[in-house]
């Protein structure tokens, strides 16, 4: 393949308070080629929301500030992109379902008004070729009694309802790249799947790129071809999805796997949690940010900062050790025997 | 009276109902949402329980009933053979020492203004289980034996992760040695990483101190994973109850087999191969709970009779459903 969809460089994005600096995102890159499915998992702030309001240019301002890096779309870097300019992108080319529906959406205007005006804008629909495809649109994201919901505000509707209406808005002028932040979390399983069956569909038909966001590692092993584990504002890992599951490199990885409880596994083994929490983002620890957590450091863990290194033909990992699956498991066995 | 054969807690055909009216000042009644409409199980001692449904379906509800906040609208309520529907608030406030809840969201259900001591504390206060020192030498040990630094009693929630909080809510209901716990949703706030913190947690602690636990969570493989027998919820009822192993393995009700369907499996080999039922049709309202059975508007078997009769639960060699085509 050529040149990926979106091609993101050093990417770095800072909050600074009155107090104190905040680094969301550390110098991230990667990348999305034309086609292909990304699923970004991680700690809760970890960076995965603020590293994709960055492609959108939607940091919150003054407070929050894109400080370093690149994002390449369609041979352009977004970030020299005036208003206007970037205001064509954001909707039409690359279409973001925000995590929290209750806040982006306007609730003065319409749930009909929301997903008119897109695609009278983007596409150049008449009103009433607008209004017939806003109903389609709902239909295919299960709001039932469509036609007659048009009218209805945001507070008429249930969370999961406002969530289904933002994918709707989000897929509505057919994107090149949908970016989805946790868009499924007020949903059942049941209607999630009905969901993420219109995503494949959709992808399929229309060859629509997507990064998806979510905490659900079963979410990620059906729906997504690549992966990037997100860890304190870093990615500590990258590979396809089977090399992912079938040999985690980083032991945050590694641990996020078998701290789950899983449908297709034996019964009742115990859980393996992951002890302590997360650094403080505004003053982060000198060597790597998991060090403190992790089961297998070295001194030189905590005192030197690992960088994402190639480990496997595609498999990226952020880690002193190198080490496979089978060895940090035997590792850790060693361990608890002694 | 107390008698170690019966269960320690049977719920019989508890319903619980909200009115809503429209109109601010005189609120006039115009319907009810049937939260729960008609719920029996019954948790031996020593046991999980677990209950599981879709959102909205009536799992906290049917927690909230049992623990009389609000009362039921109607059904009986037996906790070590005592009807809690039928006793006065002082009794009740009495016999609430024994079961105990934690609550859905460790966010909102910690008083801000309380310092960790003074929370854990509340209940022995409350009960009048210790006094002066004895107290804070109590509270310092529920710490420890949920994990946190005893050191931490004069902070207050806000200075704690979401795991944390969880675990001053578990110390806070541990805090009068209850017998029976109500853990509502216990984890889903929580990064997945910590997750497993609390489930072991809940677990040894139930070990140590022979508890019985309602555990209601939307996770169907966390439910697995924790409870003895489960109990699935449909809109207000329980469609399906039955032990641990023949509810995954041989479920029998078209809406538990659409659920274990969907749940996504972290496996990518795996997840490629699978069947998935996706279910067609309305989400139904417990407002206007549709006539006959309560997944009809989305059954994919459903039959004339779906739409006429509502179908009782009955046994298969303790295997219980509720559905007129299992056979
Ligand atoms: N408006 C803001 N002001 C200050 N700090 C912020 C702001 N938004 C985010 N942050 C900080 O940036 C970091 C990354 O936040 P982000 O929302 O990207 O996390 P996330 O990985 O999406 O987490 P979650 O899984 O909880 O959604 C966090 O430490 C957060 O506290
Ligand atoms: N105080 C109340 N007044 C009116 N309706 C209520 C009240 N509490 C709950 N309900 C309604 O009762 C139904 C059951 O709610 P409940 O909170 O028990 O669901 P749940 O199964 O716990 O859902 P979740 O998984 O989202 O926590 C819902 O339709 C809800 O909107
Ligand atoms: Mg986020
Ligand atoms: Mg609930």
């Amino acid at each position: 393949m050529g040149e990926p969809l979106l091609r993101v460089e050093g990417l770095r994005t800072i909050f600074q308070t009155s107090k104190q600096v905040v680094t969301a995102v550390s110098g991230i890159s990667y990348s999305v080629d034309a086609g292909e499915t990304v699923g970004i998992v991680g700690e809760s702030g970890s960076g995965k929301s603020v590293s994709m309001l960055a492609v959108m240019r939607l940091v919150p301002s003054p407070a929050g500030r894109i400080t370093e890096g690149r994002i390449w779309f369609q041979g352009r870097n977004l970030l020299d992109l005036n208003p206007a300019e970037m205001r064509a992108v954001r909707g039409k080319d690359i279409a973001m379902i925000f995590q929290d529906p209750m806040t982006s959406l306007n609730p003065v205007l319409s749930i009909g008004k929301h997903l008119v005006e897109p695609l009278k804008l983007h596409l150049g629909l008449t009103t009433t070729q607008a209004k017939t495809r806003a109903v389609e649109l709902l239909q295919m994201v299960g709001i039932p009694d469509a036609a007659n919901r048009l009218n209805d505000y945001p507070h008429q509707f249930s969370g999961g309802m406002r969530q289904r209406v933002m994918i709707a808005l989000g897929l509505s002028c057919n994107p090149k790249l949908l970016i989805a932040d946790e868009p499924t979390t007020a949903l059942d399983v049941t209607i999630q799947a009905q969901i993420i069956d219109l995503v494949k569909r959709l992808r399929r038909e229309f060859g629509m790129s997507v990064i998806w966001i979510t905490h659900d590692l079963g979410i990620v092993a059906g729906l997504v071809d690549r992966v990037i584990v997100m860890y304190a504002s870093h990615v500590v890992e990258t590979a396809s999805v089977d090399d992912l599951y079938e040999d985690p490199r980083h032991p945050y990885t590694l641990g996020l796997l078998s701290a789950i409880p899983r449908l297709d596994a034996a019964e009742r083994t115990r859980l393996t949690p992951i002890p302590g929490k997360p650094p403080d983002l505004s003053n982060p620890p000198k060597g790597c940010p998991f060090a403190p957590r992790c089961g297998f450091s070295t001194a030189d863990c905590l005192s030197e900062k690992p960088t994402l290194r190639e480990v496997a033909p595609g498999h990226f990992s952020m880690c002193h050790l190198e080490l496979s699956k089978q060895a940090f498991i035997s590792l850790r066995e060693v361990r608890v025997n002694a | 009276m107390p008698d170690s054969n019966q269960p320690l807690l049977a719920v019989e055909d508890l319903k619980v109902h909200f009115r809503i009216s429209k109109g601010f000042l005189f609120g006039k009644k115009v319907g009810a949402v049937r939260a729960v409409d008609g719920v029996s199980f019954a948790v031996e001692r020593g046991e999980t329980l677990g209950l599981v449904g879709e959102s909205g379906c009536g799992k906290s509800t049917t927690g909230l009933g049992i623990i009389q906040m609000p009362r039921p609208t109607s059904g009986k309520v037996l906790f070590d053979g005592v009807d809690l529907t039928q006793i006065d608030s002082e009794t009740l406030r009495r016999t609430r020492r024994h079961l105990q809840m934690v609550f859905q969201d460790p966010y909102a259900s910690l008083n801000p203004r309380l310092t960790v001591e003074k929370i854990i504390a509340e209940p022995m206060v409350v009960h009048d289980l210790e006094q002066g020192s004895a107290v804070r030498e109590r509270v310092r040990e529920l710490l420890h034996l949920v994990g946190l630094d005893p050191r931490v009693i004069t902070r207050y929630p806000h200075e704690f992760s979401g795991g944390q909080r969880q675990r001053i809510g578990i110390a806070r209901a541990l805090a009068a040695n209850p017998s029976f716990i109500i853990c509502d949703e216990p984890i889903s706030a929580l990064d997945v990483s910590i997750q497993a913190q609390i489930i072991n947690l809940l677990k040894d602690l139930q070990e140590q101190f022979n508890l019985t636990y309602l555990f209601i969570a939307h996770d169907l493989a966390v439910v697995r994973h924790f409870s003895d027998r489960i109990a699935v919820m449909y809109l207000g009822r329980i469609v399906e109850l039955a032990n641990r192993s023949d509810l995954y393995d041989t479920p029998k009700h078209p809406y538990t087999r659409a659920l274990l369907s969907a749940v996504p499996l972290p496996d990518p080999k795996r997840e490629r191969q699978r069947e998935r039922i996706i279910l067609k049709g309305e989400v139904p309202s417990p407002i206007r709970p549709p006539k006959g059975c309560h997944f009809n508007t989305r059954c994919p078997l459903a039959k004339t009779i779906c739409f006429e009769e509502a179908p009782e639960i009955r046994d298969f060699s303790g295997h219980q459903v509720a559905c007129h085509l299992v056979q």
